[in-house]
């Protein structure tokens, strides 16, 4: 996308008058693909991404969690999810836990947005309480596990600002290295560092930095799985927290999509009765 | 079994004979086939364990995980059926747990016990099918206390039939309901009879038998409540802690409505979010769940209070602002029917938290409410001019760790009650529970004096299943 080399049989003095030609011509158009800077090819490949997995309607998907500690004692959580696609807005989805046992039954509704905080409620089964809760807290873990709430929310494009770092080589792929930095002011990080394959636009490794811009985690994705001839989903995910020495593995199963979910399935009356 | 139990009994029977017969099983299994049979044209890989080589285990505990591998030292052989495509969602938890109270005082009515273990069990049994959009959930609790006769006693929790259609959700038989967003007292919540002989603070409940029709539409959501039996508040017997100075003989209750306890009541709610605020405005009319007492005799010379059960209007309004780190929380109720008068309460405040504190993963929250009655010193109730304030500690660690701690204090006559909860999860399926209660600076003026030497520590060791 970026012009680096020019065209052989082109003269040196031709080639830079069409470029300031082609330039003139493309500041007048809202974004040029010769002029592109870091930041806009950062927001672009993120859009590409984002793109790429609009219309997948809904899904639904098992999860287990196992957390690891540095002496590698290991703790499991089971739970279910349900996620909507909405139309200019984020997604909704719908959290519904079985393990451990003490809070099964236990589930969480969110109503993600781009731009203002997402809204959450939480059922209770034992006082049967729906709590309205503040979406403030990103950056706690996500049931005692190495998963800050803002590591599996949904990924809106506005959620974050993007700088493209370059290209370089992951495994048998070729990356993107992007680097972006969280918008919301609470979050538990300066920045992240992503990789994400050029072909699919798949994520595949991110570097979480702390809010004193330390290495914290490095999260893998691995088992990717195309739905649909279209979705790609990673089915395996590693979270290691350097710091700590502690790891959290996070398998999904069970991943369905287009199931034929409704609006009517992701509001407080369904949570209620979600178990 | 309780003699209360007759009552919710009789009602679930009508209730069982009333839900239509659930689908045959063969045509589940249709439906379902018909279901894989569509996924599976329309998607590539729309069942992703029949194309993983090394399958995770499955989530649910109804499903097989004896036949896949082991995930990271995780133990297979769970127990259940292979439902992997089934409609039908069966099965069965629930929870044990063993009791022990520590009184360090004895009692001011001559409880010269110090020590009260108890037991109690609580099954749950859930069905769903029509993909969940037809649910039966039976709920059946016991407890039995070494030293109090009332507290060991027996309840459906809930034993009930709910379903779903695009417009409404109908729900049937016995239920729990709550209703309210404060967390000092809960003024607002109604259907529901409080068991007291479980927990003095009257958030466990009795099952409530009910027909109960719901909608979700953009102007709110509605919920209308037929409560065609009501049930009696359990009370603390002779032996026991936390009781009256007469103790209450509720089996000689009486009632201002000559059907007893069958007087039907209805209740109406209605819930709308605007924005960040939450606002519900609800209705009940029909008996009373606070009877008044009235002093008798028991075999014609003890001294007892018969609890006397009124027919109510309630009116009740709750609000919640969720503001980033600040909830703000009122709730405010009008009855009329006890008395003479009519009389308001309400409790307001809010709920403050500091995410990650000292660098941790730990939140901290601070809670401040303000409780009032209008009856001032006439009130039955001991927070009729009170401040609560607390604190909530959650550890967000792998164990679940969390503690509240709240004070409230008469602003009247500077009488204070404490509390403290807290509770660790131990392994996969045990979970500790540590309870405190004190009673400081307690006039004889106040309600809570009856208390005063009920200064408490409550062990709780429960086993989930």
């Amino acid at each position: 996308m970026r012009q680096t080399t020019p065209s052989p049989i082109t003269s040196r003095w031709l080639f830079q008058g069409i470029v300031y030609a082609t330039a003139t011509l493309m500041s007048l158009a809202p974004s040029s693909l010769l002029a592109e800077t870091p930041a806009e090819k950062g927001l672009a490949i993120a859009t590409e991404a984002d793109r790429r997995d609009m219309g997948y309607g809904d899904m639904t998907a098992n999860m287990t969690m196992t957390l690891k500690n540095r002496h590698g004692e290991t703790s499991v959580r089971y739970m279910r999810i349900k996620m909507l696609e909405m139309e200019n807005d984020g997604d909704k989805s719908m959290s519904i836990f079985d393990r451990p046992r003490d809070v099964k039954g236990t589930a969480m509704l969110t109503f993600s947005h781009a731009t203002k905080p997402d809204d959450q409620w939480m059922y209770l089964p034992a006082l049967k309480r729906v709590k309205r809760i503040s979406s403030r807290n990103k950056s706690g873990p996500f049931m005692g596990s190495e998963f800050a709430f803002e590591d599996l929310g949904s990924q809106e494009i506005g959620k974050y600002t993007y700088t493209w770092i370059n290209n370089e080589a992951c495994g048998d792929l070729e990356c993107f290295v992007i680097e972006r930095k969280p918008t919301y002011k609470y979050s538990g990080y300066t920045r992240q560092m992503v990789w994400m394959d050029t072909a699919e636009y798949r994520p595949l490794k991110i570097d979480y930095y702390d809010r004193k811009n330390s290495l914290l985690k490095t999260q893998t994705f691995t088992e990717y799985h195309q739905f649909i001839g279209k979705y790609w989903r990673a089915h395996t995910m590693d979270i290691v927290n350097h710091q700590t020495g502690k790891s959290t593995n996070l398998v999904w199963s069970k991943v369905k999509f287009q199931t034929g979910l409704k609006e009517r399935d992701f509001t407080r009356n369904s949570l209620k009765r979600a178990r | 079994m309780h003699a209360s139990l007759r009552g919710p009994l009789l009602f679930c029977l009508i209730v069982i004979a009333t839900i239509s017969p659930q689908p045959a099983f063969s045509s589940d299994l249709k439906l379902s086939f018909d279901r894989t049979l569509k996924t599976a044209s329309t998607t590539d890989q729309a069942v992703f364990d029949d194309s993983l080589p090394t399958p995770p285990p499955s989530l649910m505990m109804s499903e097989s995980l004896g036949h896949f591998p082991t995930l990271n030292g995780l133990s297979t052989g769970e127990p259940g059926m292979d439902e992997e495509e089934s409609d039908i969602r069966s099965e069965w938890s629930g929870h044990v747990s063993g009791e022990l109270r520590w009184f360090p005082e004895d009692g001011l009515q001559g409880q010269d016990e110090n020590l009260y273990p108890a037991f109690s069990l609580q099954a749950e049994y859930l069905r769903e099918w029509n993909d969940g959009y037809d649910q039966f959930t039976f709920t059946p609790f016991m407890r039995v206390d070494y030293h109090d006769s009332r507290r060991t006693h027996a309840d459906i929790r809930e034993l009930s039939w709910v379903h779903v259609e695009e417009n409404y959700e109908l729900r049937m038989g016995v239920r729990k309901v709550f209703w309210g967003v404060t967390e000092s007292q809960h003024l607002v919540d109604i259907i529901n009879q409080s068991d007291l002989v479980e927990s003095t603070d009257g958030e466990e409940k009795l099952g409530q038998p009910m027909f109960n029709i719901a909608f979700d539409k953009e102007w709110g959501m509605l919920d209308l409540f037929v409560l065609p039996f009501n049930r009696l508040r359990t009370y603390p017997g002779k032996d026991a802690r936390f009781r009256t100075t007469y103790w209450v003989d509720d089996k000689q209750a009486i009632f201002e409505s000559e059907l007893e306890e069958w007087q039907p009541g209805v209740a109406v709610r209605w819930m709308q979010s605007f924005g960040d605020w939450d606002v519900g405005l609800s209705h009940f009319s029909g008996m009373s769940r606070d009877p008044r007492f009235i002093v008798g005799t028991r075999h014609g010379s003890e001294t007892v209070l018969i609890p006397y059960y009124e027919r109510i209007d309630q009116t009740g309004l709750d609000i919640q602002a969720t503001l980033e780190s600040w909830l703000l929380k009122l709730e405010a109720i009008s009855r009329s029917g006890q008395g003479s008068r009519r009389y308001a309460a309400a409790t307001a405040g809010f709920e403050y938290t500091l995410v990650g504190i000292f660098e941790s993963d730990a939140d901290l929250g601070f809670i401040a409410e303000y409780l009032y009655d209008d009856r001032r010193e006439g009130a039955p109730t001991p927070f009729q001019n009170d401040l609560m304030l607390g604190m909530r500690l959650a550890m967000n660690d792998e164990q679940s760790t969390e503690a509240l701690f709240g004070v409230i204090t008469d602003l009247d006559h500077n009488a204070t009650l404490m509390n403290l909860e807290g509770s660790r999860r131990l392994g996969d399926s045990w979970k500790l529970s540590l309870e405190g209660r004190a009673l400081i600076d307690i006039s004889d003026k106040d309600p809570l004096t009856i208390w005063r030497r009920d200064q408490m520590v409550q062990l709780e060791l429960t086993r989930y299943f």
